[in-house]
């Protein structure tokens, strides 16, 4: 047991100070994700209700795409595929050395390509239960396009998108453990290179596991808290039950 | 010029009529992964959901320990806490005879997918079971019925119509999912890939892959509006 504690501890013998920037990376991660995967989904979302036909087919055939491969697929792609194209720009600009892209800027891009098909469904279904009136009324009260979004839309939307923006955070916070193949230093990646050093897989995937149950739980209960204040002006239909 | 080799050939990309044969040995291990753990994880998925609303709390508390895990964590770590976690100990499995097992990459995949996927198809039994109006057990049991009759010919078949659409989100999961199988030493349709660019360097065989890959949630995708127009078409919708 004494010597579990010691692997585990911090300091230069332990594991632990490891581990927890590990945490802190799979953290970064996921929330420097967010936002870009989110505002890109949301202009997807945009994207297929416009009247555009070249739009709407673009914005499905974006999500049809990124739904449907596997994202160490996309990781994969984005990760060699940029590094390619940019070594190959490089070298037509005359410089002759290696060029390496940061494993967490393609990481980000391809959990954030991601996340914006997926939230792009969510945000839809959003759009679509605020009902016309709205956006009449704003316009009838002299508001443009964007005041009438930004303004009187967006703000319903939150509430009827939060809980299929949590469940696109949940997976979000799990794919991530993926971005270890492409060698940057979450979770995953420190586990996987304790067990090279201490031959103790057990104890350090056990361990990471519990990391990432940590981070789910959390965020379940994050999002509770949210969505009840989301709906505070809101008699939720079925409460009682 | 075997079969495996004509796509290839015919679109005159190299680096696919090369590696076309290990490309389709990749597929067939995929479908057999995803095709053996998701009928696996159905029936344990049901058991859980059926048990733990039917049983006692500290099964049901059990039963939810495991749902939580499972679907808490990521797969990978999951996988890897199989392969090398458990595998790591040998003597343990020799004593029981199951070092066979646990040796296996495949069996080690098997394992964590069937783990996985149980899981959350338990949750989706469950949400089914329980969205299923308390009216219809309380007019099957006032006719009479037994309590196995009542699940098995009232509730049964509507939540199984409720759970259809997320049971096929789940499965279109676990298809992109085990691509992590590749991660473990498997050739599946990803390992072969990666086999493919890394003697290659050419990076249109993971767009091949990704068509591949496409296709088959496309399919499932149609076959599933098929099946729930089928299962729903006594029902007056809209």
């Amino acid at each position: 047991m004494d010597y579990y504690l010691k692997l585990l501890s911090f300091g230069p013998d332990g594991w632990g100070d490891e581990l927890l920037a590990g945490a802190w990376i799979t953290i970064s991660i996921a929330l420097a994700t967010v936002p870009f995967g989110l505002a890109l989904g949301l202009a997807v979302a945009l994207a297929k209700r416009s009247r555009s036909p070249v739009l709407r087919a673009l914005s499905t055939l974006y999500t049809t795409i990124f739904r449907g491969v596997p994202e160490l697929l996309t990781l994969y792609v984005i990760y060699f595929g940029f590094q390619m194209l940019l070594q190959k720009l490089w070298t037509a600009l005359g410089f002759t050395s290696n060029l390496e892209i940061s494993p967490f800027l393609a990481g980000m891009v391809a959990l954030g390509v991601v996340l914006a098909a997926f939230s792009a469904e969510v945000w839809l279904g959003a759009l679509n239960s605020i009902q016309k009136g709205q956006r009449e009324a704003a316009a009838a009260l002299g508001l443009t396009k964007w005041q009438a979004f930004r303004l009187v839309v967006f703000p319903q939307l939150m509430r009827v998108a939060l809980p299929g923006l949590g469940n696109n955070w949940m997976v979000l916070l799990k794919e991530t453990s993926l971005v270890s193949v492409i060698t940057l230093q979450d979770t995953m990646f420190i586990a996987t290179r304790a067990n090279v050093v201490t031959k103790e897989p057990f104890l350090f995937f056990g361990v990471a596991a519990l990391i990432y149950l940590a981070f789910s739980v959390v965020s379940t209960w994050g999002f509770g808290k949210l969505e009840a204040r989301a709906n505070r002006g809101h008699i939720v239909h079925g409460a009682a039950r | 010029m075997k079969w495996c080799e004509w796509p290839g050939h015919v679109i005159g990309l190299e680096v696919l009529e090369k590696y076309g044969c290990r490309m389709a040995d990749g597929l067939g291990l995929t479908l057999y992964l995803v095709g053996f753990t998701f009928t696996l994880g159905l029936i344990i998925g049901l058991a859980l959901a059926v048990a733990k609303l039917r049983s006692n709390r500290i099964v049901s508390a059990l039963i939810h320990g495991y749902t939580t895990f499972f679907r808490g964590t990521p797969l990978l770590v999951q996988l890897f806490l199989v392969y090398y976690g458990l595998g790591a100990f040998r003597l343990f499995w020799q004593e029981l005879n199951m070092w066979w097992f646990f040796r296996e990459p495949l069996y080690c995949c098997l394992f964590a997918f069937t783990l996985n996927t149980a899981a959350y198809q338990a949750e989706i039994f469950r949400g089914a079971i329980q969205a299923l109006p308390p009216g219809q057990a309380e007019a099957a049991r006032a006719l009479g019925m037994r309590p196995t009759a009542i699940f098995l010919k009232v509730e049964m078949p509507q939540a199984m119509i409720i759970a259809l659409r997320p049971l096929g989100n789940e499965l279109i999961v676990m298809i992109k999912a085990s691509a992590l199988a590749s991660l473990v030493t498997l050739f599946d349709l990803m390992g072969a890939t990666r086999l493919a660019f890394a003697r290659s360097f050419d990076l249109s065989i993971y767009l091949v892959a990704a068509l591949i890959y496409l296709m088959l949630v496309e399919i499932i995708r149609r076959l599933w509006d098929l099946l729930e127009a089928r299962l729903t078409r006594h029902l007056v919708l809209r």
